[in-house]
């Protein structure tokens, strides 16, 4: 294709209206060459390009994983408006989790799985679709299967509360891209976790069944609670640099705010067992449940169908 | 020893900048990017080229991709054969960037404009009940609406109905 453009000609087709004649347009719906274009990527002092790349692998890949998750609701949510605030958070948490994935691959160009030569798949496609399970740093808490309404909001309660502790903390963070991101994502999720402490709000107080689906559904996410605060050593040695947070050090604001919304709400806090180790590690140590490997099979069968971005 | 821009280079800016304040958001198209607030610089590079710098109104706008485009189409039909495009994440947009020709415009085509964007020095509240706006129906001007959803057919609006006509619309969000 030429990359000298007549704009008019460019719109006489519809293939070539949706990819504006481009190159840079990939099969797969890629419609930007690099989201951190022209931004200065270069690492703070005494920062190890290595951690700070796992750092971000961590925080891209509990919204990626949580956005996929979450994009499955599409068609099948309750209503329509439910559907598309649904589709809308998912859209908020993939944007996030692609410019982490970015400043990952940034950071260390060497944790960026080999495609065949001359593939345009972009370093963060790399990273979502051909890393194998073990290789994914998300927690635990963002796998589990969807469950019912009731389970999907108490679930996006807790994580969008967590997310948005440990972001309001990493504005403060001594790298300008991380700073820059986080500063975006607080913005986001506080929409998000309004959206749920609503609805989790109108479930609890609104008929026996939905209180009843409500106080089961609290319990169901619960013993993934805990791995959420858990401080891996790379987050430890990142929040020392001042460049990452210790998720340990949000668990208090998260408890508090959650406890507004129970004692609001008329429930309580769930006393059930937190979930143990998967064999010697958790999410962050690339150790997941059950329900990862058919999610991840179905978020990368495509793109590993044609490594190329070509069909 | 410092060296003043050319008047040359200045005009040629100056060009570049009135063809890309043209271009149009691909998603509320009465709306051009500078109206939006998402145009945030035109300039010259090193080697001469046409810096263009833009921020996303959201972290996972999909129309990011159709801005980029059509800003490297306004300049290169005009002769601008060498421009980039960059991205500033900092800082972050909001809605309060909308122009004021901007904001009139959405009015115009009954879409509801943002008041003014939330600040937060500490740790950002819960709202459990939505937060009243005050607003009027675009078509009929009734303060009787009320709020369908907090997200919409784009990332950057919420849906409304109005009490009075029966119409549903759409409302930019304070971000
Ligand atoms: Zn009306």
């Amino acid at each position: 294709m030429s990359h000298v453009h007549d704009h008019d000609a460019d719109h006489e087709s519809v293939y070539a209206g949706l990819t504006g004649g481009d190159d840079s347009r990939w099969a797969f719906g890629t419609d930007f060459e690099d989201p951190l274009a022209g931004i200065d990527t270069t690492l703070p002092d005494g920062v190890d390009a290595a951690a700070l790349s796992q750092y971000c692998l961590m925080l891209g890949d509990d919204a990626l994983i949580y956005s996929h998750r979450l994009s499955q609701w599409a068609s099948n949510a309750p209503d329509l408006e439910e559907d598309i605030a649904l589709a809308n958070v998912a859209l908020d948490l993939l944007g996030q989790a692609r410019l982490l994935l970015v400043r990952a691959a940034a950071a260390d160009g060497d944790l960026v799985p080999a495609l065949p030569e001359g593939s345009p798949v972009p370093d963060e496609d790399a990273l979502a679709f051909f890393r194998d399970e073990a290789a994914f740093r998300n927690v635990r808490f963002v796998e589990p299967e969807n469950g019912d309404f009731a389970v999907t909001m108490a679930r996006l309660l807790v994580f969008s509360t967590f997310r948005l502790a440990v972001m309001q903390r990493l504005v403060g963070s001594h790298d300008t891209v991380l700073s820059a991101i986080a500063a975006k994502a607080v913005k986001e999720l506080t929409y998000h976790r309004d959206y749920a402490g609503r609805w989790f709000l109108t479930l609890a107080q609104g008929t026996g069944e939905s209180r009843r689906r409500l106080l089961a559904a609290l319990t169901l996410v619960w013993p993934l609670y805990d791995e959420l605060f858990r401080t891996h050593p790379v987050e430890a040695l990142l929040a020392e640099q001042g460049v990452g947070v210790d998720p340990a050090a949000v668990a208090d604001d998260v408890a508090v705010l959650l406890e507004q919304v129970f004692s609001v709400s008329g429930t309580d806090r769930p006393d059930v067992p937190a979930a143990g180790p998967v064999g010697t590690g958790m999410g962050r140590d690339g150790m997941h449940s059950e329900a990862m490997g058919p999610l991840l099979a179905e978020m990368q069968v495509v793109a590993r169908a044609h490594p190329s971005g070509r069909w | 020893m410092v060296t003043l821009p050319s008047t040359d280079t200045t005009r040629r800016e100056e060009t570049a900048r009135a063809l890309a304040a043209q271009v149009t958001d691909p998603e509320m198209p009465m709306l051009t990017l500078e109206d939006l607030g998402v145009l945030r610089d035109v300039s010259s590079g090193d080697r001469g080229q046409i810096l263009v710098t833009i921020t996303p109104t959201y972290s996972g706008c999909p129309a990011m991709g159709a801005m980029r485009d059509d800003l490297l189409h306004a300049l290169r039909d005009h002769g601008f054969d060498d421009v980039e495009i960059r991205v500033r994440l900092h800082p972050a947009w909001s809605s309060d960037w909308i122009s004021a020709r901007g904001r009139a415009a959405l009015v115009e085509h009954g879409i509801s404009v943002p008041g003014a964007a939330a600040r937060h020095d500490g740790p950002v509240p819960l709202t459990l009940l939505p937060v009243p706006r005050a607003l009027t129906c675009p078509r009929c001007d009734s303060v009787e609406v009320s709020l369908v959803s907090e997200f919409g057919s784009t990332a950057c609006k919420a849906m409304y109905r109005c009490a009075c006509c029966l119409e549903p619309f759409e409302h930019v969000k304070e971000i």
